[in-house]
């Protein structure tokens, strides 16, 4: 299972390790490829920080309006984290460890590394390495393969 | 469904999961050990007697309870039970599977 992450928004990051991990958990192989905003999943700083979007998401029941207000997404996003404990769900740090534990290989794109200006030093210690996006390809050329996009 | 295993028979489900825990004993263990290509060691016996203490105190299993048991960490559970380690290992220990999606 290829899973392309693009996103950062908490309930995104959780779907694509979710499925990941779910993969292995079914001796399936998984691998994970961060690219724009989904890089900031595996920045050490910013991985402590990530949110739930409070906006353009009709799923929330939240009107527009008042989802942009200041302190929704941190009001959302502890409520969110509060119902993910419950569930004893890890927090994205202690998910990483577990996906790499579990043998996931953590990939980060090559392209949104400069884009965003990052090195390997602001990435989570036991990434897998920095790819471009043919590198990625080639890796999932094996039969039965699926690639997801989220 | 009857399950013919070594000398016994046991009950179990569509996916060769035991159905009566009662029914379990080490020899039926090592035979359900064989039919996933793993060589019970003392270290595997560890682990199955901590999934099967779980089970009894009715504790829902998953990999990071696992690893976090003080019994095995993740890593070394996926190499003791290669592939599936959650799966195989309570398929051994003679508990149903977990329903859990971490």
């Amino acid at each position: 299972m290829m899973i392309i992450l693009s996103k950062a928004t908490l309930e995104n990051v959780y779907a694509a390790f979710v499925l990941a991990n779910g993969a292995r958990m079914e001796g399936i192989e998984a691998e994970v490829f961060f690219t724009f905003f989904g890089l900031e999943t595996i920045h050490k700083r910013k991985l402590k920080h990530l949110h739930v979007a409070t906006v353009g998401n009709p799923a929330m029941h939240i009107p527009t309006m008042v989802g942009g207000l200041p302190g929704m997404e941190n009001f959302a996003t502890t409520m969110m984290k509060r119902e993910m404990k419950k569930l004893d769900m890890p927090d994205v740090f202690e998910f990483l460890c577990l996906l790499k534990d579990s043998g996931v290989k953590l990939w980060a794109c090559k392209l949104a590394m400069d884009m965003f200006h990052y090195t390997k030093d602001d990435m989570f210690e036991d990434l897998d390495g920095v790819l471009t996006v043919g590198d990625f390809y080639n890796r999932a050329h094996g039969e039965g393969t699926h690639i997801l996009f989220i | 469904m009857k399950k013919e295993i070594g000398t016994a028979t046991i009950e179990v489900n569509e996916e060769g999961f035991m159905t009566n825990f009662w029914q379990w004993s080490k020899d039926i263990g090592e035979e359900l050990a064989k039919e996933s290509s793993i060589n019970l060691t003392p270290r595997h016996w560890q682990i199955i007697d901590y999934i099967q203490d779980e089970y009894r105190k009715e504790v829902p299993l998953s990999i990071r309870k696992i690893g976090k048991s003080g019994v095995v960490d993740i890593k070394q559970f996926y190499e003791l039970f290669p592939k599936a380690p959650l799966k195989t290992a309570t398929k051994i220990a003679g508990v149903p599977k977990p329903a859990s999606c971490i």
